[in-house]
């Protein structure tokens, strides 16, 4: 008596419909990418299915707690909910144009593949829609909240439809558990609204009277930066929303490649993604976007190279506006009461690299006490170790070795080589014997003349005295590129064999004593031969502030170093900004077609930075930018924003200077970032790789 | 579930733990299947043509991809479903074949499948349906042929090979700067060709990327670029005319396979043994030094002393270079992998006119550019671009670009692109039909009808009105018989492909349609899937 199977598996099918609790959908595939992103980010989407009173009760609740401070982002999130209407809003008999249709079609077999058996009664849906917004952020007026709600009601509106019956076969699920897409529109929304959330987060940092984050580790100890670097911000979020990773990458990418401008290049993408999404709502499709972004990248980085200063062959003018560009740089970082000081102190180090951008040779010590003021750069080297006891604390006319060698136990390298004895005596003969072998080393290195040794590796206590005896100084356990920077400074050569002493390069400074910085004891090797390398000595009255005034000296390094390779300069202060914004208006003028609307609103992005530096100094934006405008419409203007002085000013006159190329890599890898999330239509998200050690 | 009764009366169990499997068996399993396949469809369908869209994938680590290469999509979905698996292995192989169309073939299969329910409704036999489609797949490939034209290029005018190249590139989100992409694809191809017997071995091009820089930047280098730097930081960073000694052995010292003990039990033997070590290491840079070696590319890493020996004796040396590398140093500068010291002869070395280490950005980044080599016929592109997942899709955008450029020289052969040929194939099927009796006719007219859909497709993301643009091309191609008339993806304003330049290989085109064929008469043959019900 075989059954017949297909009705015993429908049967089956039903007995588990009605009986086995459904899967609760705890996450819809549609909003994994996002809701688990606890430290991230940004607007979730939930669906929940189920009672549809009990639901409404407890969003109620929700609600009524108001904004919910969320520690791990810093940030507020206020959840929203609605109610769709209680009817179906489109009937089941097809009423539409063939695109329509299509589309339709679309939705319906979306839920084929997530195989929910409940989607099919027609039960309503209650949306949560977190929505972070950073407290830090000045510019909540723009934040895009009362349309992420029209937004949602499209949404609704397009579930509703997803909602309606559909007679086809149920089919396996196609991803594996907790895999997830998203598609169309709610793709494009996640991607935008993670772009723009990372973008408003770090924008309250831009220009000179930028805020600062704290930062807290979620490591042990909880350690504690503050900084307003937008790169070293980014780096320390933990995100999930992908769109927002394609922002973080470009600003390290920035960071690598330019040292500077890592919170504009982030900045300008988010408002080249907020523009877009504008668009976008206003049915411009993606491609006709892009296609006007690009024409009016091209345009705007040939307006700046028409502008462009080239102070290449004087010298003289080279150099002063080097130091301009330090000091704009710097003027936005904690080191700006400071910054000739500091300006002065990065330009000498960079001319000292002479055109390479090598800047591992130029070392930052830090040295907390005293204030920043108190800090310089000293023309030799100075190495943080101590030297060894019993040894001369001042060497004049030094002859350095510099080595990488092991000084501990020199073990027998060959491979399974071991100790093998059957005696005392035996012991102590190799012992001898190892000792031995080790004072012929010291002998080796002490052939060639010198009378400092500084290794790599440790120094034990007994070679250390050999040394000492002998009257010269040995510093061990020098880090690698501290031994690299030596070997840069004195023109010695690193050696590990000690064999033929007359060909071993040494190095030579003129004098090798012990300075105190503060409390500690450091040894300062100065007169040497190459000035390649220098270093800077931080003194500041934190570790939280030499920390900072570091990345902020390295920024202003890493551009100065770029600037000497490429010297073309441009005025500051939003005076770029303004005049790409010109020359893309005009471009958006002469262009037919749709596209002008994306060149448009290209424009009005660029426009968003120097307003946000205004904003951030609390400057009545409008107002200046207005005024810049106008100023910009006479040929050959230098009007910028005078930050200090709150006006629209020249910048000529003020000395605001940067680097052409840390503008042109803003530009073009922000409008790159921007295309790249303006393309994406489905958002395909993995199951995360499970990790065994967890709990 | 399926049971069976001994004479007793007492159950067999033929399916083991069958009541936690389920089973889908006759028409339910072929449209379950058509169904899933048609979903993986779908999902690519929307990237298809020059203004098709990106995905953005995250992986299981977080890290992110986006790109629009219908096999990248499908091999890092994290497919569950078996016939999505099938869809995503026919996406692999059009791209081990051919490199391009593997969005198109996918979206081909979804049409056909989509077609094959419909006459599965109709009451007709999967089987009869597959074979129809045999037949109309045999028709469609030599429709192709007959309509592929041969073009002419050589090493000096290679213009019509970069034409194609752009083809395949303005899909890609690279179209900014395709032009100079084709020509690197193309010189790089033409660089590594063997004209003679019509091959081109991909390995010998290597595609490196780094962050940084813009697209603009990208370059070829006549030459192989290693991501290293020199051992000791003060070796030379130029050497010109370089004899290159290629090891694969440590400059440490031996560590023989077998497993050994050497024991040290008197003050003697400690000693030797100290001194042979050190001559251990003197005796291979000497050997090194003995054949004449300028530079030193090693697989393995250098001990400190041996580094510092080489350094002294003004031999540069590269450690830590990955083997495919090595072997793409060795064919290009025409030294032989040395496995011993021992081998190492002055014939066995390679040249090359210059190598050069070159920093980039901020970091200390450096890379070494060997250039100038004894044999040419290894190049390397050089990827710059804003962000990582920039250059990945850049590399496959290349990737993709070489494939077409070396499937023109393997094949003259080529039919234009824009949805003309399918448009063409498809009026062809449709006549074909007729002359075929039997129920198959409607099967051959359903893939008739299914080979509209490329167009349609592409016609839809551009943003044209899909029928519309469809009917019109195709009374047009028809009117005129010509099967250059395609979609005007790009707004120019002709249809006519030729003008357009937008040429596919015929290779290309044919394998897509017999491989989507193929899968689709796999899936249609199916008929009882029994699977875990675990969800």
């Amino acid at each position: 008596m075989a059954p017949p199977p297909t009705d015993l598996v429908d049967q089956l099918r039903h007995e588990i419909d009605e009986e086995a609790p459904l899967p609760a959908i705890v996450l819809p595939p549609a909003s994994g990418s996002l809701s688990n992103s606890a430290a991230s980010v940004v607007n979730t989407v939930e669906e929940e299915e189920g009672d549809n009173e009990t639901d409404e009760e407890a969003s109620d609740d929700d609600s009524d707690k108001g904004p919910t401070f969320i520690r791990s982002l810093g940030a507020w999130s206020k959840p929203l909910h609605f109610t769709p209407p209680p009817t179906l809003p489109e009937p089941a008999t097809p009423r539409f144009g063939v695109t329509e249709m299509l589309q339709k079609k679309r939705i319906g077999s979306e839920i084929e593949i997530k195989n929910h058996p409940t989607e099919t009664q027609g039960s309503p849906k209650i949306y949560f829609v977190h929505f972070y917004y950073s407290t830090t952020s000045l510019d909540t007026s723009s934040s895009p909240f009362q349309r992420r709600i029209s937004d949602l009601g499209d949404l609704r509106h397009r579930a509703a439809l997803s909602r309606l019956p559909i007679l086809s076969m149920p089919i396996d699920k196609i991803f594996k558990d907790d895999a997830s897409e998203e598609k169309g529109e709610r793709a494009r929304m996640a991607s935008f609204i993670g772009a723009m959330a990372v973008a408003d987060l770090v924008k309250s940092t831009l220009g000179p009277k930028g805020m600062d984050k704290i930062l807290q580790s979620t490591g042990r100890g909880h350690s504690v930066t503050v900084t307003n670097d937008g790169a070293t911000i980014l780096k320390s979020l933990h995100i999930d929303n992908p769109a927002a990773k394609v922002l973080v990458d470009i600003s390290k990418v920035q960071d690598d490649e330019v040292g500077d401008g890592t919170t504009s290049v982030v900045v300008l993408a988010g408002e080249l993604l907020r523009e877009a999404e504008k668009l976008v709502t206003s049915k411009i499709h993606p491609m006709t976007i892009i296609a006007g972004y690009r024409m009016a990248a091209e345009c705007a980085r040939d307006a700046l190279l028409k502008r462009v200063i080239d102070n290449k062959e004087n010298a003289e003018k080279f150099r002063s506006d080097l130091m301009k560009i330090a000091m704009t740089t710097l003027c936005s970082k904690i080191l700006s009461q400071d910054k000739e000081h500091f300006a002065e102190m990065a330009v000498d180090a960079v001319f000292r690299l002479k055109g390479s951008t090598n800047l591992e040779a130029i070392q930052i010590i830090k040295k907390p006490g005293g204030s920043l003021r108190d800090s310089f750069l000293d023309e030799g080297f100075i190495l943080d170790k101590k030297i060894g006891i019993g040894q001369p604390k001042r060497i004049e006319n030094a002859k350095i070795l510099v080595a990488n060698t092991a000084m501990d136990t020199d073990k027998v390298k060959i491979y399974g080589a071991r100790v093998r004895v059957d005696s005392m005596t035996k012991v102590a003969q190799i012992e001898g014997a190892e000792k031995e072998k080790m004072k012929d080393k010291v002998n080796k290195i002490l052939a060639h003349g010198i009378n400092c040794f500084v290794n790599r590796q440790l120094i034990y206590n007994f070679p250390e005295e050999l040394f000492a005896d002998a009257g010269v100084l040995a510093i061990e356990h020098a880090d690698f590129e501290g031994i690299e920077r030596l070997g840069l400074v004195t023109g010695g050569e690193i050696a590990s064999t000690f064999d033929n002493p007359e060909s071993v390069k040494l190095g030579h400074c003129k004098l090798i004593e012990e300075i105190m910085i503060g409390e500690d004891k450091l040894i300062h090797f100065s007169g040497v031969e190459m000035g390649q390398a220098c270093s800077i000595v931080l003194r500041g009255a934190s570790h939280h502030v030499l920390d900072e005034a570091e990345r902020s000296l390295h920024d202003a390094l890493c551009v100065l170093s770029q600037t000497v390779n490429d010297s073309r300069v441009l005025l500051g202060g939003g005076w770029p900004e303004m005049v790409m914004a010109k020359e893309v208006d005009e471009l958006a003028r002469k262009t037919a077609g749709k596209k002008s609307h994306a060149i448009e609103a290209f424009s009005r992005a660029l426009v968003a930075i120097p307003t946000t530096i205004a904003d951030n100094a609390g400057l009545d934006s409008a107002e200046l930018v207005a005024q810049l405008r106008a100023e910009h419409h006479t040929e050959g203007c230098n009007a910028g924003i005078d930050v200090i002085s709150g006006a629209v000013g020249d910048m000529e006159e003020r000395g605001i200077y940067e680097a052409f190329k840390v503008k042109q890599a803003v530009l073009l890898s922000a409008t790159e970032a921007a295309e790249m999330i303006l393309r994406v239509d489905e958002i395909i998200t993995c199951a995360p790789r499970r990790r065994e050690d967890r709990m | 579930m399926a049971l069976a009764f001994d004479e007793f009366g007492r159950p067999f169990i033929i399916l083991r733990e069958q009541d936690q499997k389920t089973r889908l068996r006759g028409i339910d399993a072929q449209k379950a299947n058509i169904a899933a396949g048609k979903a993986v469809a779908r999902i690519l369908r929307s990237s298809l043509g020059p203004k098709g869209m990106d995905k953005m994938l995250q992986g299981p680590d977080g890290d992110v991809t986006i790109t629009n290469d219908g096999a990248t999509i499908l091999e890092q979905m994290d497919v569950d479903n078996q016939i999505a698996k099938l869809m995503v292995e026919l996406s692999r192989s059009q791209d081990y074949e051919i490199g391009d169309g593997t969005t198109g073939v996918v979206v081909m299969a979804g049409a056909l499948l989509e077609q094959a329910e419909r006459q599965l409704d109709r009451g007709i036999h999967p089987i009869r349906v597959a074979e129809g489609y045999e037949m109309a797949s045999r028709v469609a490939v030599e429709h192709l042929e007959r309509i592929s034209q041969k073009f002419e290029f050589d090493v000096n005018n290679f213009e019509p090979l970069v034409q194609t190249c752009m083809t395949t590139l303005s899909s890609k989100i690279v179209n900014r700067c395709k032009r100079s992409l084709a020509e690197i694809a193309v010189k790089a191809v033409l660089a590594v060709a063997d004209l003679e017997r019509r091959d081109v071995n991909l390995d010998l091009i290597k595609i490196e990327g780094k962050v940084g820089g813009n697209l603009e930047d990208t370059e070829l280098i006549y030459g192989i670029l290693v991501d290293k730097d020199m051992s000791h930081p003060q070796m030379p960073k130029q050497i010109e005319d370089a004899h290159i000694a290629i090891l694969t052995c440590p400059f440490e010292p031996p560590k023989p396979k077998t497993k050994h003990k050497v024991d040290i039990d008197t003050v003697e033997k400690f000693e030797t043994l100290r001194k042979q070590e050190q001559q251990y290491f003197d005796e291979m840079v000497q050997k090194c030094k003995d054949v004449g070696a300028t530079l030193v590319i090693c697989q393995w890493g250098f001990d400190d002393e041996a580094n510092h020996l080489l350094m002294h004796r003004n031999l540069p040396a590269v450690r830590w270079v990955g083997g495919v590398e090595l072997e793409l140093i060795a064919i290009a500068t025409g030294g032989r992998i040395v496995p011993r010291f021992q081998e190492l002869t002055p014939e066995k070395l390679g040249k090359a006119g210059m190598v050069r280490e070159k920093s980039f950005g901020t970091t200390k980044e450096r890379m070494l550019y060997i250039e100038h080599c004894a044999n040419s016929k290894a190049v390397t592109i050089f990827i710059r671009g804003g962000n990582k997942m920039m250059i990945e899709e850049t590399k496959r955008s290349i990737h993709d670009a070489l494939c077409v450029a070396r499937n023109l020289i393997r094949n003259k052969s080529i039919v234009y692109g824009g949805g003309a040929a399918e448009i063409a194939c498809s009026l062809a099927v449709d006549a074909a039909a007729d002359k075929y009796p039997g129920v198959e006719q409607y099967a051959i007219r359903a893939f008739a009808e299914a080979l509209d859909s490329v167009p349609m497709a592409l016609a839809e993301n551009s943003g044209l009105q899909p029928i519309e643009t469809l009917s019109a091309v195709k009374s047009q191609q028809l009117k005129e018989n010509i099967p250059f008339y395609g979609i005007d993806c790009n707004d120019v304003g002709t249809n006519d492909m030729r003008e357009q330049n937008v040429f596919e290989t015929l290779i290309g085109k044919q394998q897509q349609i017999l491989l989507a064929t193929q899968v689709v008469k796999m899936i249609l043959k199916i008929d009882d899937v029994i699977s875990n019900s675990e969800y």
